[in-house]
């Protein structure tokens, strides 16, 4: 069978075979998870029963229900001083994921050059390379905890550079940016007349500084496409409710793509999705709290039982080198399974520079991270 | 409410070491205020929540719920009484609430019987007691924050991105 050239070349690779290894096994601890432990906060849950009693079943408008924009807007408003006019600045979408694709292709043509950070979520470079356009890596280290500088930005530029993608706080690194290092970032887009994909899913679990949205800074409102969703904040990966906002211009070509691919998000996750943003900042406080003790946890066991680990400011991943255990990142995430049960995701999964990392999640309880820590050493004397 | 004591009420089990860990505080230091807080009797006790209806065991005991309506007393108000209830073993909880009661007591007992003797030889004669209103639990659904069915939850899947 014909199948598409590009399609072709966008391989799992064999971060395929550890997946399958590891969904066949029993008694796991998984430190391999990509959402919150926590269930859905029961007043959304109960708001997506109530509204299927209520025969909310239909389509909605492609842009997805106003209300729901309304609220969206309203709360970014209250939250950061974000304006954005719900008619047609907002676009709701199946999960940021959506979003993502949505952006990537509306703003490609070949021979763009794309600068995307590395190590970075699964999504960015298959997505654009989908779409047409060379990724360019911005490699991040643990020397300098996972930081993209201005001038490794200005540095990539070219005539062919348009796109500057970031993510804070990111997955897989944790890594996030104080106003004052984002503003060093909007200067070079100004200067190289970039446009910014801002990916900032985890914003709301932001734990040393207040989160600050890169289409606030000065210039960049216009400049920027902000990728949003409820996924994380609001432990809400099952309902896929995402959003984009961006210059109107953007968003209306957007929902060309989105209005023929999946016509609308769910009606029910977006009847959800508006009683999060109305009553779920109690919840999303209380998980922070929890994700934060965590955080403070896992990052001082790791580095006591031999692992380097960098504080991550934002997220619930932690990006340990594994470097001095000799194993390459899939070897030591097989081994792991294999010999200890315990499930992380190797660094490669993430691009070629996360070679040398493992992903741990601490979205898991503190009595498994406890139990995987055990473990762990008890892996790293054998 | 200290971030110690929080963590505490939810995981008493948790050592100082961990907890140091989880606030970012020297272990010394950590001790040091659980020491105090019990000292100060902010910390009463250390339990672990049973949940007895899992127990299924037919002497398991009941409980009961019951409203007192009481006279005042000159100066010391509802305390005196109260004190004289809250002491009795068979009281669990009691509390003064606004209403149309004024005292509400949990009961203890190891079945209807006794709960009815205590209400009748014990509370109902008692001076400046108005008189009594007894609901005996007959389930118990959620206790404490706790829901005492075991949550059935889907699994997540142990990778995902």
């Amino acid at each position: 069978m014909k199948i598409s050239k590009r399609v072709e070349k966008v391989a799992p690779s064999g971060i395929r075979v550890f997946f399958d290894l590891v969904l066949g096994m029993k008694d796991v601890i998984s430190l391999g998870v990509g959402e919150p432990d926590f269930v859905t906060p029961w007043g959304i849950r109960e708001k997506a029963i109530y509204s299927l009693e209520q025969g909310y079943t239909s389509y909605t408008s492609n842009m997805g229900m106003i209300e729901l924009r309304r609220e969206i807007a309203a709360f970014l408003k209250r939250r950061h001083g974000l304006d954005y006019n719900p008619e047609d600045e907002i676009l709701i979408t199946v999960g940021s994921s959506e979003a993502f694709d949505l952006v990537c292709r509306t703003l490609t043509n070949s021979g763009y050059k794309i600068l995307v950070p590395q190590p970075s979520y699964v999504s960015y470079y298959p997505l654009f390379y989908l779409a047409g356009a060379n990724p360019h890596y911005l490699t991040t280290t643990i020397d300098n905890g996972f930081k993209l500088t201005p001038q490794q930005i200005d540095k990539a530029c070219d005539k062919n550079t348009k796109i500057l993608v970031i993510n804070y706080p990111a997955n897989p690194t944790g890594v996030s940016y104080t106003k004052k290092e984002l503003l060093e970032f909007s200067k070079i887009a100004k200067k190289r007349n970039l446009i910014v994909i801002s990916d900032e899913i985890y914003d709301e679990l932001t734990y040393d500084f207040n989160h600050t949205p890169f289409a606030t800074l000065p210039g960049m409102r216009e400049k920027t496409v902000y990728l949003n969703g409820f996924s994380k904040a609001y432990a809400m990966t099952g309902f896929r409710i995402g959003y984009a906002c961006g210059p109107k211009e953007i968003i209306y070509h957007m929902n060309k793509i989105h209005q023929y691919t999946m016509l609308c998000a769910s009606i029910i996750a977006q009847m959800a999705a508006m009683e999060a943003l109305k009553n779920g900042a109690k919840s999303v406080l209380q998980m922070k709290k929890e994700y934060r003790r965590r955080r403070e946890y896992i990052v001082d066991e790791l580095n006591r039982i031999g692992l380097r680990t960098h504080k991550p400011e934002g997220a619930f991943y932690v990006f340990p080198s594994i470097r001095n255990t000799g194993y390459s990142s899939m070897d030591f995430a097989l081994n792991l399974i294999r010999k200890k049960k315990v499930a992380v995701v190797p660094g490669t999964a993430f691009g070629p520079s996360g070679e040398g990392y493992v992903r741990m999640a601490f979205a898991s309880s503190l009595d498994n991270l406890k139990e995987a820590i055990l473990r762990i050493s008890e892996f790293l004397k054998r | 409410m200290d971030e110690i004591l929080e963590i505490l009420e939810n995981d008493a089990r948790l050592t100082p070491e961990e907890i140091a860990k989880m606030v970012k505080k020297p272990v010394a230091k950590v001790k040091s205020l659980i020491k105090q807080y019990e000292k100060d009797g902010i910390i009463l006790k250390y339990k672990t929540v049973i949940n007895k209806e899992m127990l299924h065991e037919e002497r398991s005991g009941v409980r009961a719920l019951i409203e007192v309506k009481v006279v005042p007393q000159k100066d010391v108000g509802f305390d005196y009484l109260a004190e004289r209830i809250y002491r009795f073993p068979e009281v669990a909880s009691c509390y003064l609430v606004s209403g149309s009661y004024d005292l509400l007591l949990i009961i203890e007992g190891k079945d209807i019987h006794t709960v009815s003797s205590f209400v009748a030889e014990k509370l109902a004669p008692m001076e400046n007691v108005r008189g009594t209103v007894t609901h005996f639990l007959l389930k118990k659904y959620k206790e404490d924050r706790q829901i005492l069915k075991r949550a059935e939850r889907a699994k997540r899947p142990a990778i995902s991105f």
